[in-house]
């Protein structure tokens, strides 16, 4: 194991002054062993977050997180890095405000600087029947300690004097905000959790894909890999857009479908936009990189995809949500387009169980927005395997809800995951 | 993306509507097991990573329902039908 070297300024200097000679990897790159008490499946935030938690929490150690490309290379570093625990349905949102409350000490509990920047968010208001459903969802916010505020159109005005006030079609009437919302920087959340994880003796293995998988007394007994078979006590799924395939080879199916979500990078501009902000009348969301980037996306593509690049429909879609909002947005230049694959679901919440089946742990289904979740989907579903139960902030994400009618449907529109 | 539509031709698929899996039968709400099986007809779904068949609307064209089989890892299209040739009397 590395020495744990605790990163601080003074470390950042003594590099500096020896010309980064003594830089060291930030954690192990590791070679499979043949067993392991638990394995997880799946590289990025959420296979990673519960990883450290297991062993930091639970003090279970002997681990390997199985990743088949590199670690964040999966929507962990595709997202448009947006948190936030602005939900209304009592199911969503103490697990969401459970997630902020972790993001607000992350760095110091990992040592590391996961750029976490509580700059705020603003949903914007065009209409009286959205003020209403925002001052809501605000009070179910403000109940569960997430705070909210609601903004008239003039406060609106002094946190983002250039949108388009008086559109013809969609006027800014107010807003939104929870304060307490941000931004992190995505792939660095993903390292941070790997290197505190790998310093606690947690195997993190790249390159490695699960193919399918091993039994033994009708139970799942860990995974066959491009890199061998490993066997496990306890085998935990967290493969995002994937993880249909690899239920697939278990015989049953999900209540998910896997789509493609886009992601926009503008040219650098001077600091103007603080904090994130979204259209209310159609779907486009944006906020400013520290590099000065508009980052920004709006909605999946609309049919089912493994492809992990986008089409050009929801192109021009987003940049006409954009141009309502941001009348200059269409004299930019742009710099990237990218696009990760979603695991939507039949309600658009998430899914972290026990089972179904003996051996096994899922944790899927976060839809276009588990980002945010990162930190408490690690905390929770690191309980949920070392104890055999779901938390009590996961216990309603079970998967036979939609078999007992318990859904989860923060925007009522029913088993249609295109459109959540 | 162009969706050759049997009627039309080939045309962008911002002219269509996509409504979903194309695979499932709606069960018969008289069986015995009807609820477990519409919840395995309204919830559950392959979502394969390969040839996948979906229903199609053209909204902006003849306005009929198509089913197209498409593959979801490269977006290649097999095969566009009618529904309506595809529906049991
Ligand atoms: C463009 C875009 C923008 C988004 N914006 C936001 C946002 O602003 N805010 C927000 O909260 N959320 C956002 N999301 C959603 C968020 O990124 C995801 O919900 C979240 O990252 C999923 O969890 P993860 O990090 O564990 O997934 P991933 O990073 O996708 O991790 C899954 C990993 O599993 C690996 N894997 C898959 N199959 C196998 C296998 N067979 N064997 C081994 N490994 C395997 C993959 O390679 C991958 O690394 C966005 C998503 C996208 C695509
Ligand atoms: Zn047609």
């Amino acid at each position: 194991m590395l020495p744990h070297m605790r990163y601080s300024v003074f470390k950042v200097l003594r590099d500096g002054l020896t010309s980064n000679r003594h830089l060291q990897p930030a954690w192990r790159d590791a070679v499979p062993k043949p067993h392991y008490d638990i394995v997880i499946v799946g590289g990025g935030g959420h296979g990673m977050a519960t990883a450290y938690y297991l062993a930091k929490v639970h003090g279970l150690t002997n681990i390997a997180v199985v990743e088949k490309g590199w670690i964040g290379g999966g929507n962990a570093g595709r997202n448009t890095t947006i948190i936030r625990s602005n939900y209304l349905l009592a199911a969503n949102e103490p697990f969401y405000e459970w997630s902020m409350k972790l993001w607000e000490g992350l760095e110091q509990e990992l040592n590391y600087n996961v750029m976490v920047s509580q700059s705020g968010i603003i949903n914007l208001i065009h209409s009286d029947a959205q003020r209403d459903a925002y001052v809501r969802r605000g009070n179910a916010m403000i109940l569960n300690g997430a705070g909210a505020k609601l903004l008239s159109r003039e406060d609106v005005r002094e946190h983002l004097p250039f949108l388009d006030f008086d559109n013809g079609r969609f006027p800014i009437k107010g807003g939104l905000q929870q304060p307490r919302a941000g931004t992190a920087r995505h792939d660095a959340v993903v390292w941070g959790y790997a290197r505190a994880a790998s310093a606690l003796g947690v195997d993190i293995i790249q390159n490695c894909e699960v193919v399918d998988f091993l039994f033994q007394d009708g139970r799942i007994a860990g995974v066959k890999t491009t890199r061998g078979d490993i066997k496990a006590d306890k085998t935990a799924l967290a493969v995002a857009g994937n993880t249909s395939r690899l239920t697939s080879k278990l015989g049953f199916r999900l209540p998910i479908e896997s789509y493609v979500l886009q992601a926009f990078i503008s040219e650098g501009l001077k600091p103007f936009i603080h904090g994130a902000f979204t259209f209310g009348a159609g779907h486009f969301y944006c906020s400013q990189s520290d590099k000065g980037e508009l980052v920004f996306g709006g909605d999946i593509d609309g049919y089912n995809s493994y492809a992990q690049r986008g089409n050009l429909p929801v192109v021009e879609d987003v940049f006409e949500g954009g141009a309502a909002l941001i009348p200059f947005l269409p004299r930019l230049r742009y710099l990237r387009q990218w696009a990760g694959i979603c695991d939507m679901s039949m309600d658009g919440s998430p899914i972290m169980c026990v089972g179904p089946v003996p051996g096994l742990y899922l944790n899927a289904a976060w839809n276009y927005g588990g980002f945010k979740a990162t930190p408490a989907s690690g905390w929770c579903f690191a309980h949920t395997i070392a104890r055999d139960e779901a938390h009590p902030l996961n216990k309603n994400f079970r998967i036979d809800r939609f078999r007992t009618g318990h859904l989860i449907d923060e925007k009522g529109v029913g088993a249609q995951p295109n459109l959540h | 993306m162009l969706i050759d539509c049997p009627y039309c031709g080939a045309r962008d698929s911002h002219e269509f509507t996509y409504r979903g899996d194309a695979t499932g039968t709606r069960p018969d709400p008289a069986a015995e097991n009807a609820g477990e099986a519409f919840h395995d007809y309204v919830y559950l779904r392959d979502n394969p990573a390969g040839d996948h068949l979906g229903w199609w609307y053209h909204g902006a064209g003849c306005r009929q329902w198509l089913k197209v089989s498409r593959n979801t890892l490269t977006h290649a299209i097999n095969a566009v039908r009618l529904a309506r040739d595809e529906v049991k009397s």
